[in-house]
């Protein structure tokens, strides 16, 4: 009889380890290697030709921690999550709501809000590299018409990374919008209905039955939000290249010019693993603690 | 003082895009009783119902409650509770949250919601589960929840859309009590949409049968058994429902007429001394009792009840046999030939 349990249970370990492998072996070459590998050589000097590469432990970290220009990348990244993240949710919900209510032309307005999501970045980019364009482009033509001055949006510090953020808001909160209209349309009709009866204002219905509803979609969301605000940069090599002056250069932008520009791997490297444990321990934060105050259906 | 009618309803129609939806909705509703709206489904009594509850507007007629016309008023100023068919209970919230959402709303302080929240669980018997979400509780105890949110804040009208539908036939019979027992408590009025006969006729002071978006027949549970207005009624009402026989093939009975007669009116008599002949379709043995089917071609329906088990073999031929008192008339549209 045990030996019937036993090698039942064996072969559900074997299904269950066959099932696991692909995924194991693809994340193991595409993820976990490299993290390891990268943190390997965070530990090293560059490899020239005259000096070869040796063991300095932490010595490329005091680097970037000396480094002004990283601390005003790190600067300008947390800005742009800062603003990118809860502006893009917002506006989001807002179109979900407004989208799944009752209005005309209901298809059109779901589909010209998720237009902007399928547009590849740097396609969107060179799009708005047309609105921003000093003299010809189209927000300093609607600006002649007041008599407004020629702005140079993407040229000046002070508004460069403000340009870079409306294009990351408007390419993302249509996509974000596609969530929450799935979520919304999970709840059903009558707990309105139920909420009218009781009196409940529409405001009043949002916020005390939708929101919290719709809790596990704005998690997943903040979490990707979160991640996009690191990983998405495509946008930065069409409009500024980082500038002027690094005033809207990103953490993964400046990476990639460490490691590609100045070929300088190993600071790229410890770069890299900054990035890596700041996301790591924010995720945790954020499935830890707001996973706990929020209902699952 | 006059004694109004509770709740008013004034040739209420109600269409959607020349679908089939309500039309001459005409109803008098007496405080502290029970009327439950009956039909098949889509017969209109669930729109009937969101009518009043101001979940709809009616397209013609008037709706009054309490004397007030709130025919187009918001579902919150008719000063009503409903207790919906899902339940639609919020699920993020305790049964607590559940069952003063409506206190909240209307702000009502917080000493009084703590009373009559305890109040209203004490009556539904949810002591002891205030902190748990619907997720995790039984069917009925989520029934109980929706009751208890219907009672809370003490609305005098009490609306209920198919509120057993979800529950399990043995645990239906026990909560029909219960809310019958409620309703007698605390003399609230309620409203009750079934489209279960047996619920309709065992709770309600009045049923109201409904079909096709127009109402049949109001009357008391013995109005409908007993003096059905047409043969929908005679059909819909009863287990088992009303026979209905042609009158050309009755002696004695004037032709062209619809005859009704209920199955314990029925009686089995020896061959040669019936007044129809009929062979017998099925035998059901239901414990205290037996319903034979029987074929004719002049009659549907035709049942005969006999106590304890007594099966009769399928194909067997017997004669029955009524007397003329017991026959309900209808003429050629169906409708009761009054006077008989």
């Amino acid at each position: 009889m045990s030996n019937h349990v036993n090698l039942e249970r064996r072969r559900q370990a074997i299904y269950g380890w066959l099932l696991l492998s692909p995924a194991a072996l693809m994340l193991s070459i595409f993820a976990f290697y490299p993290s390891v590998a990268t943190f390997w050589s965070s530990l090293f000097t560059r490899n020239t030709r005259r000096k070869p590469s040796e063991f300095i432990g932490t010595e490329n970290y005091a680097d970037l921690f000396a480094d002004p220009t990283f601390w005003l990348v790190v600067k300008n990244n947390l800005f742009y999550a800062g603003i990118t993240i809860p502006v893009s949710i917002a506006i989001a919900l807002a179109m979900a709501l407004w989208a799944n209510s009752k209005i005309p032309l209901r298809g059109f307005v779901r589909t010209a809000y998720f237009t902007p999501t399928v547009l590849p970045m740097i396609a969107a980019a060179n799009l708005w590299l047309f609105f921003y364009t000093p003299g010809l482009g189209v927000l300093d033509q609607i600006g002649s018409l007041f008599g407004l001055p020629s702005v140079n949006w993407l040229g000046q510090p002070e508004t460069a990374l403000w340009a870079i953020i409306i294009v990351t808001i408007w390419k993302e909160a249509g996509f974000f919008m596609i969530f929450y209209l799935a979520a919304l349309q999970t709840i059903p009709e009558d707990l309105k209905e139920a909420a009218d009866i009781e009196g409940a204002s529409r405001w009043t219905y949002t916020r005390r039955i939708v929101l919290p509803l719709l809790m596990p979609t704005t998690l997943f969301i903040m979490v990707n939000a979160m991640i996009n605000s690191v990983k998405l940069i495509d946008h930065l090599f069409i409009l500024t290249k980082g500038g002027p002056s690094d005033a809207s250069k990103l953490i993964l932008y400046y990476i990639w010019e460490m490691a590609f520009a100045f070929f300088d791997a190993p600071h790229a490297a410890a770069m890299t693993i900054l990035v890596l444990a700041v996301l790591c321990i924010v995720a945790a934060i954020q499935f830890l603690y707001l996973d706990r105050r929020t209902h699952y259906q | 003082m006059i004694a109004e009618p509770f709740v008013v309803l004034k040739d209420v129609a109600k269409r959607w895009n020349g679908q089939l939806g309500v039309e001459d909705i005409s109803l008098d509703i007496d405080e502290g009783s029970f009327v439950a709206l009956l039909g098949p489904s889509g017969c209109g009594k669930s729109t009937s119902l969101r009518l009043l509850a101001g979940l709809e507007l009616p397209d013609e007629g008037s709706i009054w409650i309490q004397g007030r016309d709130v025919t187009t008023s918001a579902a919150s100023d008719r000063n009503l509770s409903m207790v919906f068919q899902s339940y639609a209970l919020f699920p993020h919230l305790s049964v607590a949250e559940n069952v003063i959402f409506g206190l909240k709303v209307r702000r009502v302080p917080r000493t009084e919601r703590a009373a009559k929240l305890a109040n209203a669980l004490q009556i539904t018997g949810l002591e002891g589960l205030e902190n748990r979400k619907p997720a995790e509780l039984s069917g009925g105890q989520r029934q109980r929840v929706a009751l208890a949110r219907a009672i809370v804040a003490g609305q005098k009208l009490c609306l209920m859309d198919e509120p057993l539908s979800n529950l399990d036939a043995k645990l239906r019979n026990s909560v029909r009590k219960d809310i019958k027992k409620l309703q007698r408590d605390l003399g609230i009025t309620v409203v009750y949409v079934t489209h279960d006969q047996t619920e309709a006729m065992s709770m309600a002071d009045k049923v109201v049968l409904m079909k096709d978006g127009r109402i049949q027949q109001v009357g008391s549970p013995d109005d409908l058994y007993n003096r059905p207005a047409n043969t929908f009624v005679a059909e819909f009402v009863g287990a088992p429902p009303m026979a209905l026989i042609e009158s050309h093939i009755v002696d004695g009975v004037q032709p062209g007429l619809t005859l009704g007669l209920r199955a314990e009116k029925i009686s089995i008599v020896p061959s040669g001394e019936g007044r129809l002949s009929c062979r017998v379709s099925e035998a059901e043995f239901l414990g205290s009792e037996t319903l034979i089917g029987l074929e004719h071609e002049g009659a549907v329906g035709l049942t005969v009840m006999r106590p304890g088990l007594s099966m009769l073999p399928v194909g067997e031929h017997i004669d029955i046999t009524f007397n003329d008192q017991d026959l309900h008339m209808f003429n050629e549209a169906g409708e009761r030939i009054t006077g008989h």
